[in-house]
């Protein structure tokens, strides 16, 4: 690892006033995905400023009904919270398809939302890399592109966003709460991750001296008919290379209102509200699911090696679907998907 | 920085730079190497300690960030020279060929248990899937792991050729 200062941050504002002080400077938590990115010589942070000790770690109900879940609250902690797991299991579902134990106990709500890619080329600082250095160009383009996006990528860069919560929270439309010099602002989940366009080197929506405090999750948590369906090379502990969060509220028979964000398939969570709508007001049939799936992947290219991922996407969403309608979550313990 | 560590019960006052990593704190600076470095980037769990009572990847740990946390490492689970039940339950199953894993396994183990998540053979499986066995002890790991869980009486799994 590169030397770096280390400090820690006493509140919300101290953070902030530290973040603004040292342009360098980054915040740390869980560390999971930031300390391996300095091991690698990818990030070379002046500072890293602690913010372990705010007290950020609760999940408290909000005034309209919904949950306000705390930026350093642990991912296993959040996933087997029981308000999670009783009014949220698609988040619950997510998060425990991600990661390992070890990980999950260290990793934070924020963290997850700030983590990078996991391009090989953004790991190998011998490659060039957009995101890593502009200008450099992309290396997945025409090189190892498997694991890479097939939704909303630029001829800058085709790396994915690896969250599994992240595409839950798109589908359960989360809002991001973030403070700054200016107080705290709120941000639609859809908003705070971005596209590469020519810009990837910025993952999100977020100013370099703001810092998350919370998410907050609305009152729907589509407890009855939600299913998290991840697909990847190994039953555990490795990232997606296609995952679907399906949200449906179904009555007899008609779908009333659904939510379908897609994971590892795009720069950031994949949400389309065209799919979404054609769904409202279909019956919770096949057809109806294969249908969004057409809409959905209209404009999905694949750049060689991940070409796979279309189809994969295409079936994935129906069984996802499949599955939410049914009332048969996908589980992660039993990974045979029915 | 000067921090205090916890380690096994033992108060240990460090000098360490902030970019000491834990794992090296606990084998280079206190000297306890039954901790094991092995893909020193999260993905192998042969680091896994308990922190605080939680298993975690000690490689992606600063270890200034855990100043007055009680670390407990594969050196600590004996006590007053019995082993751990877990400890116990890994010869029992012979659940371990080279070794090079097993503090992280034993260690993730014991974590496993603390969180009481994991209520059948499948679910130990999936919340062990970060430690990762390059000899393929998995079967004799989930053996001993139901063993310890359930305190029930060593039965040596019988191998195919006896």
């Amino acid at each position: 690892m590169n030397n770096f200062e280390f400090t820690r941050a006493t509140d919300v504002a101290d953070a902030v006033r530290q973040i603004a002080a040292d342009p360098g400077a980054t915040f740390v938590a869980g560390g999971t995905n930031l300390i391996d990115l300095i091991k690698e010589g990818v990030t070379k942070p002046s500072r890293l400023i602690d913010i372990t000790r705010l007290q950020l770690n609760r999940v408290e109900e909000t005034s309209d009904g919904g949950l306000r879940i705390g930026a350093l609250v642990p991912n296993s902690d959040l996933a087997y919270h029981p308000q999670i797991d009783k009014r949220y299991p698609l988040l619950a579902s997510a998060i425990l398809a991600g990661a390992s134990p070890q990980l999950r106990n260290m990793a934070t709500t924020g963290g997850n939302l700030l983590q990078r890619t996991r391009c090989f080329y953004f790991y190998d600082t011998t490659t060039p890399c957009n995101k890593r250095e502009p200008g450099s160009g992309c290396s997945a383009i025409d090189g190892l592109n498997r694991m890479h996006a097939i939704l909303g990528a630029s001829e800058h860069c085709i790396a994915t966003h690896p969250s599994d919560m992240c595409v839950a929270l798109a589908a359960l439309e989360a809002h991001v709460l973030a403070a700054g010099h200016n107080g705290e602002r709120s941000i639609a989940f859809a908003d705070f991750h971005r596209l590469p366009g020519d810009t990837p080197h910025i993952d999100t929506n977020l100013n370099k001296d703001e810092i998350i405090t919370a998410v907050e999750l609305p009152p729907n948590g589509f407890a009855k008919n939600y299913s998290y369906l991840k697909i990847r090379d190994r039953l555990s502990y490795a990232f997606a290379l296609v995952s679907v969060a399906a949200a449906l509220e179904i009555e007899n028979g008609v779908i009333r209102q659904a939510r379908l964000a897609l994971g590892g398939v795009a720069h950031k969570p994949w949400r389309d509200r065209r799919a979404e709508a054609q769904l409202s007001g279909a019956p919770a049939t096949r057809e109806s699911f294969m249908g969004a799936a057409q809409t959905l992947l209209s404009d999905a290219r694949g750049f060689g090696h991940n070409d796979f991922k279309i189809e994969l996407a295409r079936r994935a969403i129906v069984r996802a679907l499949s599955q939410a309608a049914s009332a048969t979550p996908q589980s992660q313990i039993d990974k045979r998907v029915r | 920085m000067t921090i205090t560590l916890h380690v096994n019960g033992v108060a240990k006052k460090l000098n360490l730079a902030p970019w000491t990593t834990l794992l090296d704190a606990l084998r280079i600076h206190i000297g306890l190497t039954g901790t094991k470095l092995g893909c020193d980037h999260g993905q192998c769990g042969a680091c896994t300690v308990l922190v605080d009572g939680r298993r975690i990847n000690s490689c992606l740990t600063l270890a200034v960030m855990k100043d007055g946390a009680q670390i407990t490492t594969i050196e600590g689970l004996a006590k007053d020279g019995v082993l751990h039940s877990v400890q116990q339950a890994f010869i029992d199953h012979d659940a371990f060929q080279c070794g090079y894993c097993t503090p992280g396994q034993i260690c993730s183990a014991v974590g496993l248990i603390g969180e009481a998540r994991a209520h059948s053979a499948e679910e130990i499986r999936e919340l062990m899937s970060g430690n990762i066995c390059r000899c393929g002890a998995y079967p004799n790991i989930v053996a001993a792991i139901e063993q310890a869980m359930s305190r029930k009486p060593a039965s040596r799994p019988k191998a195919e050729h006896e």
